[in-house]
């Protein structure tokens, strides 16, 4: 089978049908995945930030992740269930865009790297309130790649 | 006024922008990705003063920190935000989208100018109370809800279904995006 099948079958989903046939559906969706930066980028941010002692320094990284984690995976909820509708309105379209496959490259190496590099060495290195150059090293490693997924993604529509 | 922003787009900056190839969707993608730093560090304060987060930590702390950084976003926002409307001018100063997005964020700047106004008067009163006063949760709130308006706002700007070029618009429409329509264009 080739791959393309694939994606012309998430098009015709019952989902991807109805986006696509509505004027207002995708707009919509597209606004509150937009808030979603918004969202996300704060819960990257507090810990991000944190690690490069440039806020909250008072507490340790560890206690910032724990206050934030809610936060952060509420925020790739919303941002995966509008972001998953709205691929499958145009799934063959995506298929053949370079930007979409960079972002979904991006997101599943930032996503991997967040929850088994970057939460897991602030649980053991981040219980005191000075950060090691190592973890500064995975803030600056988790904005840059976060940041790729977004521009790709931004770019997904004008290309 | 319309007149001015019909001069604004026959300028030659304006021209360059909105026919360049890689430039426009370059400004906007910035104006997208700094929503991350403006308002994701902005959510961080209203969370504290809605006592949803870091309550341990006294609101000083918070503000002194994070507020920079919302300020930082804030810039890149409205630089990012002029090119693009000196990008299309005519099209989007006529986009009843962009009218309300604008009468949201002369809310949310009010507003924000009053809370901070609130915790020059007060705040040391309640500075390290895990969930602050009513009415600072209130503001807070506002500011969520207007920023949340001005994002789904700045997004539906780029659809054209209430464009003054495409006729016939309800009298509303015609009337609060300032639509100049000829007479033989009138039903």
């Amino acid at each position: 089978m080739d791959p393309v099948d694939l994606f012309i079958w998430f098009e015709d989903s019952a989902l991807g049908t109805l986006i696509r046939e509505s004027m207002w559906l995708f707009p919509a969706i597209q606004a509150i995945h937009l808030v979603g930066i918004a969202a996300l980028g704060g819960a990257i941010l507090a810990v991000d930030l944190r690690l490069l002692n440039a806020v909250l320094r008072h507490l340790p990284p560890a206690e910032v992740l724990r206050e934030t984690r809610l936060w952060m995976a509420g925020s790739i909820l919303l941002m995966v269930s509008t972001g998953i509708p709205l691929f499958l309105s145009q799934a063959v379209r995506y298929y053949f865009n370079t930007s979409f496959w960079i972002k979904i490259g991006g997101l599943i190496i930032v996503v991997l790297f967040t929850y088994l590099v970057r939460n897991p060495r602030i649980r053991v290195m981040g219980n005191t309130a000075t950060t090691s150059a190592g973890l500064r090293s995975l803030a600056l490693i988790s904005i840059s790649l976060w940041l790729v997924v977004a521009f790709a993604g931004r770019w997904v529509g004008f290309s | 006024m319309l007149a001015l922003i019909e001069w604004l787009a026959q300028t030659p900056g304006s021209i360059a922008l909105v026919e360049s190839l890689y430039v426009y969707g370059i400004v906007e993608s910035f104006h997208v990705v700094a929503l991350g730093l403006f308002l994701g560090t902005l959510a961080v304060v209203d969370f504290r003063l809605l006592g949803w987060m870091f309550r341990q930590t006294p609101v000083s702390e918070i503000t002194a920190r994070f507020l920079p950084w919302t300020a930082a976003g804030f810039v890149i926002m409205v630089v990012t935000g002029l090119l693009l409307f000196y990008a299309i001018p005519i099209r989007t100063y006529q986009s009843i989208w962009f009218r309300t997005k604008v009468l949201l964020l002369v809310v949310a700047g009010i507003n924000a100018w009053l809370l901070h106004r609130r915790m020059a008067r007060d705040r040391p009163t309640w500075d390290k109370d895990p969930a602050p006063p009513l009415g600072v949760k209130i503001a807070a709130m506002l500011s969520i809800g207007t920023w949340i308006g001005v994002i789904i706002m700045g997004r539906m700007i780029a659809y054209n279904w209430f464009d003054c070029d495409r006729q016939p618009q309800s009298d509303f429409i015609n009337w609060a995006a300032g639509c100049v329509v000829a007479l033989s264009d009138a039903p």
